[in-house]
C-alpha cells in the first residue's frame, strides 16, 4: 500500500519530484534502516525490507507511468552536478532500453524476498539485498560513465556477501571466483572509463557525461575507439556471461541461496547485456559495427555449447544456469545484429530471461526446501504429490523453451527475425539451440516430476500458499508478455531507433532493408558499402504493405 | 458474421480456462460435459460462419477479423487476426466436430480416471491451438497454433506419466517436432525477409515478385516443418510413441487432425511451393510415397492394436504428402477429411475394444469379437472398408484422386501408392480378423491362451496397466453410448465422405471448386482421359479386394505358417530404424554431449581456475585468497565506494 501511496504521489503529486534518485535512495535508505534494526527481532528485518522493496517496486511502476511513450530521449533526467573537473555528475535519466530493466528490477526484488527467505541472520540478508537493488536500479539509470561504473562495481559486494554468507556448501569457492572474475573485467572497464573521458577531452575539461561523450564521436580516433570498446566489452562479456568467459557463473548460481539466484540471473546478468547497448552501441558505435561480426559469433556459440552443456548437467541448477549462458547468447546475437528488430527483441528478452529464470530459479528453491537436494538422481516422481507445483514448473518451463504465447518465444523469435535480416546462417545455428532447449529442460522436467516417486519423494507436499503467492505475479508477467507484448515494444521503439541511427549515423553500417517487393535484399558484404539512407524506409514501407492486408 | 470469428477459438478457450481454476471441483462427469459444450459450440460457430461463406460468391470467401496487434516491431507486424476461408472451415468443420465426438466419447472412455478433470483441460487446450493453427490469417500465428498442439501432444502423450515409457514418449514427441519447428522458423524469416510481411494475403498478393531460389528455400524449411508434425520420413519416429496417450489422444490428435497441419501448412502456402525450384515439389511427393509405403511395410507386423493404427496413420499422411507434391492440393484435403473420419472412427473403435478388453491392447489376446461388441464391430469394419478403398466408401474416391495426380506425376509415384493400397488393405483386414473374427484368445487365462505372449511378457517384465490386460480370463462387453454414439456418427460420415467430390461431374466435384479460390495458384490440374481414369480406379480397386483376400486367407485360414513368414521381425521392429536412431543418440549423441559439458570443466574452467592458482601461488597465498582474503578485498571495495562517495558529496556541497 504504502508503495502506491507513493508512487501516486510521484506520479502526479509534484511534477519535479526527482523519482530516479528516489528509486535509487530508497532502498539505500532500506538497507540502512533494515542494518540498524535489532538482531533479536528478525520479523521487523524482513517486513521492513519487503516494505522498502514494495516502495520501490512502486517508484519503479511511477517511472513507467510518468515515461512518454514516444520519446525518443532520455526522460525524467535528475542532474546533480557532484565535481567540476574532473567533470563527475549524478545524472540519471531513462529511455525505453533501459525503462522495462527498472520495473523488472522493481518487481524481482520483492518477490525473491517473499518467496525466498534465508535459514538464518535475517537481518543482513535483507540488507545486503536491498544494497544490491540500488546498485542495479544505478546502473541501469546512470547517464555517467563514472558513476555507472561504481554502481557496476558496488553490486559485487553485497552478492558476494549473499553468496558466501547463505549459500551452500562450496559458497566459498563459488562467491570468491564470482567476485575474482568479474572484478578482473571491470579492472579493464575502469581503465576504458578513465581513458575514454581523458582521450575525449583532448586536454580540455575532462567530463564523464556520457551523453556528451556519445554524441561527440570524432573527436577520438578509430583505432583508439575501438580499443576502449574493447575494455569496456571484456566487463560485459563476463558479467553477461559471453563464452568463454561463463564458467563463474553455473558455480555461483550452483551455490547461490534462492534470493541471490533470483536475482543474479534475473537482474543482474543483464548488467551485461544492457552495457553493451549503452556503453558499446551508443558510446562506441564504430567500434560496435567492427566487432559485431565477433560478438555474433561468440552469442551464437554460447546459444549452441550452454544448452550442450545443459542437456548433460546432473543438478538442477546447474541445467537453468547454463540455459542462461544460451539464452544471453539469443540477446547478445540480437543486440550485435543492429537491426532494429533485433536490439527490440534483445531488450524484451532481457526483461522475459529475467522473469523466467527468475521464476525458475524460485521453484529450484521450493524443490530444495521440500528435498533438501538440487542433484536429479534423488527427485522424481514429483508430479504425483505436488501437481500445482508440477504445472507451475510445467508453465515456466515452456516459457523458458519458447512457446509462443508466452513470453520466451516473444523475445527469441523478434531476436532471430531481426538478427536473420543481417547475419543469415549465424541465425539458423542459433535456431538450433530452439531444439536443444527442449531437449535439455523438458529431459529435466521428466527426470524430477514425471515417474512414479520413491518414498523420499512420495512424501513432498504440494506449492503452499506464500510460494503462490510469490510465483504468481511471475507467471501472470509471464502470459501477459506473451499474448499482449505491444505496451512493452511500444516504449522501447523509439529509442532503439535512434540508437540504430546513431550507429548508422557514425559509421559505414546501414540497416538492410526488409523487401517488400521481392528479392532485393542485398548480400551481407555489398550491403556494407551501398551507400543509400535507408533509415525508416524500410519500416515504412512493410508496415503500409501490413496495413493494407490488414485492412479487408 | 466476421465479428463473431473469434468465437470459434474463444469458447474452447473458455472451457480450458474455466476447467484450469475450477476443473477439479467440478469432477467427473461435469467437467467432460463442460469441455464437450465448450468445443460443440465452436463447432456450430464454424457451422454459422460456413453457411454464411456458402451464401457467397466463390471469390468473396474470406472473412477476416483482427482483434489486436501481437508484435508491433519496426517494419515486422503481426496481428492476432483470423482468416475464415474455403480451406480453414473446411479444416474447422472437422476438427471441432470430429473433436466434439471425442470429447463425449473421453467422458466414457477416461471414467475413473484420477486425473479425470485434467484430461479435459488439455483437450480443450488443444482444440483451441489447432483452431488457431487453421484460423490464423498469418504464419506467426499459425505457427502459435503449431506450437501449441505440439506441447498439448506432449501433455497428452505423457499423460500417465508414472511409466516412463509415456513419459519419455511425450518428450520424444516434442524434442521431434522441434527438429520440424527449426524448419518451420527459418521459413517464416525467409518469408518476412523477402515479402514484409507474414499475413496469407500479403504472401499471396507478394508472392509474384518473389525469386526462385528463395520461393525454393521457403518451400523446402515449410517442407521439414511439415514432415515433423505430420510425421513423414525422415522424422516419423515420435507418432507409434505417441500411441502411449490414451486412447481419444490418439483419434482426435494423432490421426484426424494435429498430424494433418504439415498438410494444410503446404496447401496454404501453395502459391509459394507453386513459385519453388521443381525439386522440392518432387522431394515431397517422394517422400510422401516412400513414407506411405515404409510405414505400410511396418505395419503388416505389428501386434499392438493401436500400433498398426499409428503406422496406418504414418502412411496415409505419406499418401496426402504425394498428393501435395504432385501439386494435387485438393485431393489432400479431401484425404485429409475423409482420412480423418475412418482413422479416428477405427482410433475410437480400437479404444472401444481395450475398454472393453479391460486394458488390453495385444491383438493376438483377442478374436472373436463380433459376437459380444456389436457396434463397435460393424462401425470399425466401416473404416476398415473405407481405408482399404473399396467402392462406395470414402477412402475409394479420395485415395483414387491422389493415385490419379501421382500416376499424372510418374508412374513410379503411382505404383507406389498403388503397393501400398494393396498393403493397406492387407493389414487393415488382418487387423479386423484378428480382432473381430476367428476363435476368441481372451476366454482363458493368458497362460493357456496365448502361451507366446505370456512367455514375451514374462520376459520382458510387463504387467498389467495402461495397454496389457489381465492375465486371467478377460470378459469383454460393448460400450456405453457415449463411446458408441460418435462411433455410429463417424461411421455414417466414412461412408458417404466420399460425395464431398465425386469425379463423375464436374458439378459433383464440390469440393474442388470450394478450395479452388484458395489454391488456384498451385493446383496442377491431370487431365487424363475417361479410360485411363477408370482403369487406374479399377486396378486399385481389384488391388485392395486383393490384399483383403490375402489377409483373410491367411488370418481367417489359420495359416499360421504363412503369417509368421508375412510378420518379419525386421517389420515388426520398424526396419530398425528407431532402434538405431536411440542406439546413435544414447551412444555416439550421448558421448559427444558429454565431451563438450567434459570440455567446459576441464579446459574453459581449468583454465580460469589455472589462472587465479597461478596467481595465487605465484604470491604465495594461494589457500588465503580463496578463504579469507576476497572477503577484505569486498569489504574494502565497500568501505572505499563509501568513501568516495562521502568525498564526492562533500565536494558537490561546497
Amino acid at each position: 500500500m504504502g508503495a502506491l501511496v507513493l508512487a501516486a504521489e510521484a506520479a502526479h503529486g509534484a511534477p519535479d519530484f526527482p523519482i530516479l534518485t528516489a528509486v535509487v535512495l530508497t532502498p539505500v535508505v532500506g538497507s540502512i534502516l533494515v542494518a540498524l534494526i535489532s538482531k533479536r527481532r528478525p520479523e521487523i528485518a524482513k517486513q521492513a525490507a519487503v516494505l522498502f522493496a514494495l516502495a520501490t517496486a512502486g517508484l519503479s511502476i511511477g517511472i513507467l507511468a510518468l515515461f512518454k511513450t514516444h520519446d525518443a530521449g532520455f526522460q525524467l533526467v535528475d542532474h546533480h552536478g557532484w565535481i567540476a573537473d574532473p567533470t563527475i555528475s549524478w545524472t540519471l535519466g531513462v529511455d525505453g532500453i533501459s525503462l522495462w530493466l527498472v520495473v523488472l528490477t522493481g518487481i524481482l526484488f520483492p518477490i525473491a524476498m517473499l518467496g525466498a527467505p534465508p535459514h538464518h541472520d535475517d537481518k543482513p540478508f535483507y540488507a545486503w539485498l536491498l544494497l544490491l537493488e540500488a546498485g542495479c536500479l544505478g546502473a541501469f539509470l546512470s547517464l555517467d560513465t563514472f558513476l555507472f561504473f561504481l554502481f557496476f562495481e558496488i553490486v559485487l559486494v553485497p552478492m558476494y556477501f549473499l553468496i558466501s554468507g547463505w549459500g551452500y556448501d562450496l559458497r566459498k569457492y563459488a562467491a570468491t571466483k564470482f567476485f575474482l572474475y568479474t572484478m578482473f573485467g571491470s579492472a579493464f572497464m575502469l581503465v576504458g572509463t578513465i581513458a575514454t573521458a581523458y582521450l575525449h577531452a583532448k586536454g580540455g575539461p575532462v567530463t564523464f557525461d556520457l551523453r556528451t561523450l556519445a554524441e561527440g564521436q570524432d573527436i577520438i580516433s578509430k583505432t583508439t575507439g575501438r580499443w576502449l570498446f574493447l575494455s569496456f566489452a571484456i566487463a560485459f562479456a563476463v558479467k553477461v556471461p559471453l563464452f568463454p568467459f561463463h564458467t563463474w557463473l553455473p558455480d555461483a548460481h550452483t551455490q547461490a541461496p534462492t534470493a541471490g539466484s533470483v536475482i543474479l540471473a534475473g537482474v543482474m546478468l543483464k548488467l551485461g547485456t544492457y552495457g553493451f547497448l549503452r556503453f558499446g552501441l551508443y558510446l562506441f558505435p564504430e567500434a560496435a559495427v567492427w566487432a559485431a561480426p565477433g560478438m555474433v559469433t561468440l552469442g551464437v556459440i554460447g546459444i549452441v555449447y550452454g544448452a550442450v552443456c545443459a542437456t548433460m548437467q546432473k543438478d538442477l541448477k546447474r541445467i537453468i544456469a547454463y540455459s542462461s549462458v544460451a539464452h544471453l547468447g539469443f540477446i547478445a546475437l540480437g543486440t550485435f545484429s543492429l537491426t532494429t528488430q533485433g536490439l527490440q527483441g534483445g531488450v524484451f528478452q532481457m526483461v522475459a530471461h529475467g522473469i523466467t529464470t527468475g521464476a525458475l530459479f524460485m521453484l529450484c528453491g521450493f524443490i530444495y526446501e521440500r528435498r533438501h537436494t538440487y542433484k536429479l538422481e534423488h527427485l522424481n516422481g514429483l508430479q504425483k504429490p505436488a501437481p500445482i507445483l508440477a504445472a507451475v514448473f510445467t508453465v515456466v518451463m515452456l516459457a523458458s523453451i519458447g512457446l509462443p504465447g508466452l513470453n520466451g518465444f516473444v523475445g527469441e523469435f523478434v531476436i532471430l527475425q531481426g538478427s536473420f535480416l543481417t547475419r543469415r546462417w549465424w541465425t539458423v545455428v542459433a535456431v538450433t539451440g530452439v531444439i536443444l532447449a527442449a531437449l535439455y529442460l523438458l529431459w529435466a522436467y521428466q527426470r524430477v516430476f514425471h515417474g512414479t516417486p520413491d518414498d523420499d519423494n512420495a512424501k513432498v507436499g504440494d506449492l503452499k500458499l506464500g510460494e503462490g503467492l510469490a510465483i504468481a505475479p511471475l507467471v501472470a508477467i509471464i502470459v501477459i508478455m506473451g499474448v499482449y507484448p505491444k505496451p512493452i515494444f511500444d516504449r522501447i521503439q523509439p529509442a532503439v531507433d535512434r540508437l540504430v541511427r546513431h550507429v548508422e549515423d557514425n559509421s559505414d553500417y546501414r540497416q538492410p532493408k526488409v523487401a517488400d517487393e521481392g528479392e532485393k535484399v542485398v548480400p551481407e558484404d555489398e550491403r556494407r558499402h551501398e551507400g543509400e539512407p535507408s533509415e525508416g524506409h524500410d519500416a515504412e514501407g512493410a508496415h503500409a504493405g501490413a496495413d493494407q492486408e490488414g485492412g479487408n | 458474421m466476421h465479428d463473431l470469428l473469434f468465437l470459434i477459438p474463444a469458447l474452447p478457450l473458455a472451457g480450458f480456462l474455466f476447467l484450469v481454476f475450477f476443473g477439479k471441483r467440478l469432477g467427473e462427469p461435469l467437467a467432460g460435459w463442460l469441455a464437450t459444450g465448450a468445443v460443440g459450440s465452436a463447432f456450430l460457430a464454424t457451422v454459422a460462419v460456413f453457411v454464411d461463406l456458402v451464401g457467397k460468391s466463390s471469390h468473396e470467401r474470406a472473412l477476416t477479423q483482427t482483434l489486436f496487434t501481437w508484435l508491433p516491431v519496426g517494419g515486422l507486424k503481426v496481428d492476432v487476426g483470423f482468416l475464415a476461408d474455403p480451406l480453414s472451415v473446411t479444416m474447422l468443420l472437422f476438427v471441432t466436430g470430429i473433436a466434439t465426438l471425442i470429447h463425449l466419447y473421453a467422458i466414457g472412455y477416461m471414467h475413473g480416471d484420477p486425473r479425470f478433470s485434467k484430461f479435459f483441460v488439455y483437450l480443450n487446450l488443444f482444440v483451441f491451438s489447432m483452431i488457431m493453427l487453421v484460423l490464423g490469417d498469418n504464419l506467426l500465428l499459425t505457427f502459435l497454433g503449431w506450437e501449441g498442439v505440439g506441447a498439448c501432444s506432449y501433455f497428452l502423450i505423457s499423460f500417465w506419466h508414472e511409466v516412463d515409457a509415456n513419459a519419455s514418449a511425450g518428450k520424444k514427441a516434442f524434442v521431434t517436432n522441434r527438429i520440424g519447428d527449426f524448419g518451420f522458423m527459418v521459413a517464416i524469416f525467409f518469408t518476412f525477409q523477402s515479402l514484409g510481411t507474414l499475413n496469407y494475403h500479403g504472401i499471396v498478393a507478394a508472392s509474384p515478385t518473389l525469386a526462385t531460389t528463395t520461393a525454393t528455400a521457403i518451400a523446402a524449411m515449410l517442407f521439414l516443418g511439415a514432415a515433423g508434425k505430420s510425421a513423414q520420413l525422415p522424422l516419423y519416429v515420435w507418432l507409434p510413441d505417441a500411441m502411449a496417450g490414451p486412447t481419444p489422444v490418439s483419434a482426435l490428435i494423432h490421426a484426424a487432425t494435429m498430424v494433418t497441419a504439415g498438410v494444410y501448412l503446404l496447401t496454404r502456402m501453395n502459391p509459394i511451393l507453386a513459385l519453388s525450384a521443381s525439386w522440392v515439389p518432387w522431394l515431397i511427393a517422394i517422400v510422401g510415397a516412400a513414407t506411405a509405403l515404409f510405414a505400410a511395410t511396418i505395419a503388416v507386423a505389428q501386434n499392438d492394436i493401436k500400433k498398426v493404427l499409428a503406422y496406418s496413420t504414418v502412411s496415409q499422411l505419406g499418401y496426402m504428402f504425394l498428393a501435395v507434391g504432385s501439386g494435387a492440393y485438393v485431393a489432400a484435403i479431401f484425404h485429409m477429411v475423409t482420412h480423418a473420419f475412418f482413422k479416428a472412427l477405427m482410433f475410437l473403435g480400437s479404444g472401444s475394444v481395450i475398454h472393453g478388453m479391460e486394458d488390453e491392447q495385444d491383438m493376438r489376446r483377442m478374436g472373436g469379437l463380433f459376437k459380444v461388441m456389436k457396434v463397435t464391430s460393424v462401425t470399425f469394419i466401416i473404416g476398415f472398408l473405407a481405408i482399404a478403398g473399396i467402392i462406395p466408401f470414402a477412402g475409394f474416391w479420395s485415395k483414387d484422386e491422389i493415385l490419379l495426380s501421382a500416376f499424372g506425376k510418374s508412374p513410379v509415384l503411382w505404383v507406389a501408392g498403388l503397393v501400398t493400397a494393396i498393403l493397406t488393405a492387407f493389414y487393415m483386414g488382418r487387423q479386423v480378423f484378428m480382432v473381430f473374427f476367428g476363435e476368441p484368445k481372451w476366454d482363458r487365462p493368458l497362460e493357456e491362451a496365448v502361451p507366446d505372449l505370456h512367455a514375451e511378457r514374462a520376459e520382458s517384465g510387463v504387467h498389467p496397466g495402461h495397454g496389457v490386460g489381465p492375465n486371467e480370463a478377460i470378459h469383454p462387453h460393448e460400450s456405453g453410448w457415449k463411446m458408441t454414439l460418435p462411433l455410429v456418427v463417424l461411421a455414417g460420415f466414412a461412408t458417404v465422405a466420399g460425395g464431398l467430390n465425386l469425379p463423375l461431374f464436374d458439378r459433383t466435384k464440390f469440393l474442388e471448386h470450394w478450395l479452388e479460390p484458395v489454391v488456384e495458384l498451385g493446383e496442377r490440374h491431370v487431365h487424363q482421359s475417361t479410360a485411363t481414369t477408370v482403369t487406374l480406379a479399377m486396378v486399385a480397386l481389384a488391388g485392395a479386394i486383393a490384399g483383403i483376400l490375402g489377409a483373410a486367407a491367411i488370418y481367417l485360414g489359420k495359416k499360421r505358417e504363412l503369417a509368421k513368414k508375412v510378420e518379419q521381425p525386421v517389420l515388426a521392429r520398424g526396419w530398425l530404424y528407431d532402434s538405431t536412431i536411440t542406439a546413435f543418440m544414447g551412444g555416439p549423441g550421448r558421448k559427444a554431449f558429454d565431451a563438450v559439458a567434459w570440455f567446459d570443466r576441464t579446459v574453459i574452467d581449468g583454465a580460469v581456475n589455472g589462472v587465479a592458482t597461478g596467481i595465487g601461488s605465484g604470491s604465495g597465498q594461494a589457500r588465503r585468497t580463496q578463504s579469507g582474503y576476497v572477503r577484505n578485498y569486498a569489504l574494502g571495495l565497500a568501505i572505499g565506494a563509501v568513501v568516495i562517495a562521502g568525498l564526492l558529496i562533500s565536494k558537490a556541497v561546497y
